[in-house]
């Protein structure tokens, strides 16, 4: 039988980024993947070179919105690594708690995009109505809904104010029982369980072959969380499980996603019980850094982003290197893609969480009759949804 | 065209371009599709292709790559179509501007109508933008 090819992208209503993918098929099935990456190259590294270490950390932030704490986070952990400097207590509260508020709105982000991707809008509405509080934490904690712009070399740049105590609790309260209700309606939704169950597996072998991070490679049964394997900031002083499971398909990647974000809210709670009693200085003076080099190393909402830093003595890097998490999850595609059907590639391809402005730190239109193509792509995810809805309906 | 203007103005449908941003203006942007925003009550609605769009909301700083197929979309979508230029990066250029790979000038890629600052904006500034330019398209 002959292969035909479908283009999806560049610039697709599915990819709120643009991003190319050429999918193979042989009939309904995935043979191939391809994907055609570089549009969102904006050349961090490189600029980041040319500016001081307080600036690199304002350019990193940029590399993602989403994952705005991350990036650096392992930034100002390269440039301590360098020098070993200390970090006062308070700051490493104040760090992890950003860092947890970032991975809960990222979860619940990535949640309901799968939602909408598969056609349930509900789901989709549900999940980003919860995150506007978090995000309204975000901006009682830092001043910004998205780019914080609070860490610096050697702590953070704004502290927590003891009024606001009250109202973080508040939001946090509330967050905390959403969420367990939206989590517990996903988990035992006999739709999204019949849709996604088996689909895209990665194989605990696959995930490993891969070098797979985060919520991907946790989901195939592979424990690694940078969190608790090499803690930073205050995550040896909090109490949290890493959540593992075993199937490797989409629906236990979504498990995995939901239940991390209910131990981020314990995190949270942690932290902010801390933050009354724990006083003091949130940051310390560093005056200059000295030549060397140093890694810094997160556990980003996708996986563990890594960066690289080398000093001259100077007030700038002479490199600056980042391994954003995507990089090495979108390749498992190649794995997890094969053999499915079309109308299960979309979401395939979407539990990864990929974020290609990390990647790449950008869409073509080929052929507008070509690109329709993607256009019944996002149908046929839909209606296979809708028919497993119209069967158990039909079955009640 | 006043008359076409206030048609259009009743609904306008949106499209997404994005020109290698950062993803945050692009989730504030669906941001305001969800319930606390809620901008379709508003007849803004979010659309899946350039052929149906009025209005295009562009972000980020343009790479090489992807600037000609940007001019390419626009070229693509019906007249009169109007740009609002999402964030700071379309706008100044934001901290890329010293980038190898980002356009110098975004407006001789596309001509832009509307710049709302911010980075990223909130959710608010852009309902504004949009209520001021329905304002505009109203005379
Ligand atoms: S303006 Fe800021 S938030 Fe928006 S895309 Fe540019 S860097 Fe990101």
């Amino acid at each position: 039988m002959s292969k035909n090819k479908i283009p999806i992208g560049p610039f697709h209503p599915l990819l709120e980024e643009a991003e190319y993918f050429e999918l193979t098929v042989d009939g309904e099935t995935v043979v191939d993947i391809d994907l055609e990456i570089g549009w969102m190259h904006r050349g961090h590294e490189f600029i980041s070179e040319q500016k001081s270490f307080t600036q690199s950390i304002y350019l990193v932030e940029r590399i993602c919105g989403i994952c705005s704490t991350s990036h650096p986070l392992a930034c100002v952990h390269a440039v301590e690594d360098i020098d070993n400097i200390d970090i006062p207590l308070r700051a490493r509260y104040i760090r992890t708690l950003v860092g947890e508020l970032e991975r809960i709105h990222s979860h619940l982000l990535w949640l309901g995009l799968a939602g909408h991707f598969i056609g349930y809008d509900t789901l989709w509405m549900w999940a980003w109505k919860y995150r506007e509080p978090v995000l309204r934490m975000c901006e009682i904690v830092s001043g910004n809904r998205n780019h914080y712009g609070i860490m610096r070399v050697g702590g953070v740049a704004k502290d927590v104010d003891t009024g606001a105590i009250p109202d973080l609790m508040k939001n946090l309260d509330m967050i905390d029982s959403k969420i367990v209700m939206v989590a517990n309606a996903a988990k035992d939704d006999p739709v999204l369980k019949a849709r996604l169950k088996g689909v895209g597996v990665l194989s605990y072998e696959d995930a490993i072959a891969y070098c797979a991070t985060g919520p991907t490679s946790r989901a195939s049964g592979v424990p690694s969380d940078i969190r608790r394997d090499d803690p930073t900031d205050a995550y040896d002083l909090v109490d949290f499980d890493v959540i593992v499971a075993s199937n490797g398909d989409v629906y236990d990647k979504l498990v995995v996603r939901l239940l991390e974000t209910i131990e981020s809210t314990k995190i949270i709670r942690q932290c902010i019980e801390k933050l009354k009693t724990v006083k003091g200085p949130i940051l310390n003076n560093v005056k200059e850094i000295s030549p060397g080099e140093g890694i810094g190393r997160y556990e980003a909402p996708r996986g563990e982003v890594f960066h690289y830093m080398r000093s001259d003595g100077t007030n700038r890097p002479i490199r600056h290197k980042v391994r954003a998490p995507s990089y090495v999850n979108i390749p498992t595609y190649s794995a997890s893609c094969k053999g499915i059907s079309v109308s299960d590639a979309l979401i395939t391809l979407a539990a990864v969480d990929p974020c290609y402005c990390c990647t790449e730190r950008s869409l073509k239109i080929k052929d507008i009759k070509k690109n329709k193509c993607s256009f019944n792509l996002l149908d046929l995810s839909r209606s296979k949804t809708k028919r497993i809805r119209r069967k158990f309906n039909g079955n009640k | 065209m006043g008359w076409y203007n206030k048609r259009l103005a009743k609904s306008l449908w949106v499209f997404h371009v994005s020109g290698s941003p950062c993803n945050n203006c692009d989730i504030e942007i669906l941001d305001l599709l969800t319930p606390k925003y809620d901008v379709e009550r508003l007849g803004i609605k979010l659309v899946g292709s350039v052929r149906q769009a009025d209005v295009l909301l562009v972000t980020g700083v343009f790479n090489n790559k992807v600037a000609p197929k940007i001019k390419k979309l626009y070229e693509q979508a019906p007249k009169p179509v109007f740009v609002v230029a999402v964030g700071t990066c379309p706008a100044s250029g934001c901290t890329f501007k010293d980038s190898y790979n980002t356009v110098e000038k975004r407006e001789d890629v596309i001509p832009i109508d509307m710049y709302i600052p911010g980075c990223p904006p909130k959710p608010e500034a852009m309902i504004e933008a949009v209520a001021k330019l329905i304002g505009v398209l109203n005379g």
